[in-house]
């Protein structure tokens, strides 16, 4: 049973739909205790980091997600998701983020933003969501920010958007996503795939 | 490095129970292809890259069928949707996007309501917004309108609405830059002159507005043959090309195309 925060940033339906159709029971928390209680839990998001900090704040659910990820269980953020978890971000005059890493969210330069489109991930560590993923992958990115993680250790991909930036991340039980593995085809079912069967 | 998309459009007829995909050539003329969950499914597993549905009835009480249709299409349709089509507030948006879409495309309200696109933007972010621009040339030089040089003179684009049947008197290029400021987050670029004809895309219209907006340009109308996507990423500097009739009609298989791009060093997922 997979256990998705939702805190009413974007779309969760999509990712409903990719874990159904991979034949997995899906469970919506947006309360507290259904997070803390979770086996396995898949945090996603899209908009802006500092409404996205305001609304769990709200509904009290940061320690909850603490908690959640101390206990060991198997945790996936996918794009601000993901964001969220490291220190601050540039996108909302530095707002506090719920630092479970330490590092910041910066904005991309020069190029086109949002990147919006196909990219392809150079896998640097394998993990466990990586399985049977070769390298250089396409996966669909939508966003406008990416993460800086202070310990370089964590970094398990990377992609190149007028600069280098982490695409992917992972330390024990807890990993993170900058791509919408539920948007990218066979690649991302796969990697879905393998965080289920964690 | 970020790939150039190829993108089918499934034209749809929401009369019909359930909808049916339909070809128009330019706009008018009406030919039915499939069932649009179908064919999306089709063409996720070709290697579609996104699918675009455009409701062409736009009419209010069909909207329900396509909030069905795209529902059925993501339940197996696992790369991103963008819905066009009759969408003419915010409600209408949240709804396609609670039914799964990613993206909504808008045009005829855009201009004629361009804070739409700010309230959009703001709402659901720029990357979920696109606005579509139909743009056809004219030659009757007209004071304040870039001038585009091409292989047949001198033109500017008009912007057209209500899915060609009525011209605005707006410079394409123009309402491009301004619907950027606005806060789309990418622009779906139609010529009219090509939508049908199988002639190639406009390749001056797309590489002009793809050089004056730093927003991604998808660019449709005209597609005929693999080499007309190479010219239009190459020469019309588009970052995604969008086709309908010849996908539906077999006469392209996405598979090849793509590695046919692949094959001229034009990124591509494969």
């Amino acid at each position: 049973m997979i256990t998705i925060i939702d805190f009413g940033a974007g779309n969760i339906q999509s990712l409903i739909n990719a874990l159904v159709f991979l034949g997995e029971r899906v469970r919506v928390g947006s309360q507290p205790k259904e997070i803390v209680s979770a086996e396995k839990v898949i945090f996603p998001g899209v908009g802006n980091f500092g409404e996205a900090m305001r609304t769990l704040k709200k509904r009290n659910l940061i320690p909850a997600i603490r908690r959640n990820i101390q206990k060991g269980a198997p945790f996936l953020g996918i794009c601000l998701g993901f964001q969220l978890l490291f220190e601050e971000s540039e996108e909302a005059n530095w707002v506090e983020g719920i630092k479970i890493f330490k590092g910041r969210v910066l904005r991309f330069q020069k190029v086109k933003v949002p990147q919006i489109g196909w990219n392809q991930i150079e896998i640097k560590k394998r993990d466990r969501i990586f399985t049977g993923i070769q390298n250089k992958s396409f996966v669909y990115f939508v966003h406008s920010f990416y993460v800086k993680p202070s310990n370089r250790k964590i970094i398990s991909g990377t992609a190149n958007y007028g600069r280098k930036f982490v695409s992917a991340i992972s330390f024990q039980n807890i990993f993170g996503v900058q791509f919408h593995p539920e948007k990218s085809g066979s690649v991302g079912l796969k990697i879905l795939k393998n965080f289920v069967n964690i | 490095m970020l790939a150039k998309r190829i993108i089918p459009c499934l034209d749809c007829d929401l009369q019909k129970p359930g909808g049916r995909v339909v070809k128009g050539i330019k706009f008018k003329k009406i030919r039915y292809a499939g069932l649009p969950w179908e064919l999306a499914e089709r063409y996720y597993k070709e290697g579609a890259d996104e699918i675009v549905f455009l409701d062409i009835t736009a009419s209010a009480e069909k909207r329900a069928t396509m909030f069905e249709v795209v529902k059925k299409t993501c339940q197996k349709v696992f790369i991103p949707i963008t819905v066009g089509g009759g969408i003419r507030n915010i409600g209408d948006a949240k709804r396609l996007f609670k039914a799964g879409a990613d993206k909504i495309s808008i045009n005829t309200t855009a201009i004629q309501n361009p804070k739409l696109i700010k309230e959009l933007s703001k709402t659901f972010g720029a990357q979920a917004v696109v606005v579509a621009i139909d743009a056809i040339r004219k030659n009757k030089k007209r004071k304040g309108k870039i001038i585009v040089k091409t292989e047949k003179g001198d033109y500017w684009f008009e912007c057209s609405i209500f899915g060609g049947r009525k011209f605005t008197g707006l410079d394409a290029i123009l309402w491009a830059k301004k619907v950027e400021r606005l806060g789309a987050g990418e622009i779906l670029l139609t010529s009219m002159d090509r939508d049908g004809t199988k002639k190639g895309f406009d390749l001056k219209l797309t590489r002009k507005i793809s050089e004056e907006v730093s927003i991604p340009v998808i660019a449709s109308g005209g597609a005929g043959a693999k080499e007309d996507f190479l010219d239009v990423f190459k020469e019309g500097r588009a970052d995604a090309a969008l086709a309908a009739s010849l996908f539906h009609f077999n006469e392209a298989e996405i598979l090849e195309l793509k590695r046919y791009l692949k094959r001229k060093g034009v990124p591509i997922r494969i």
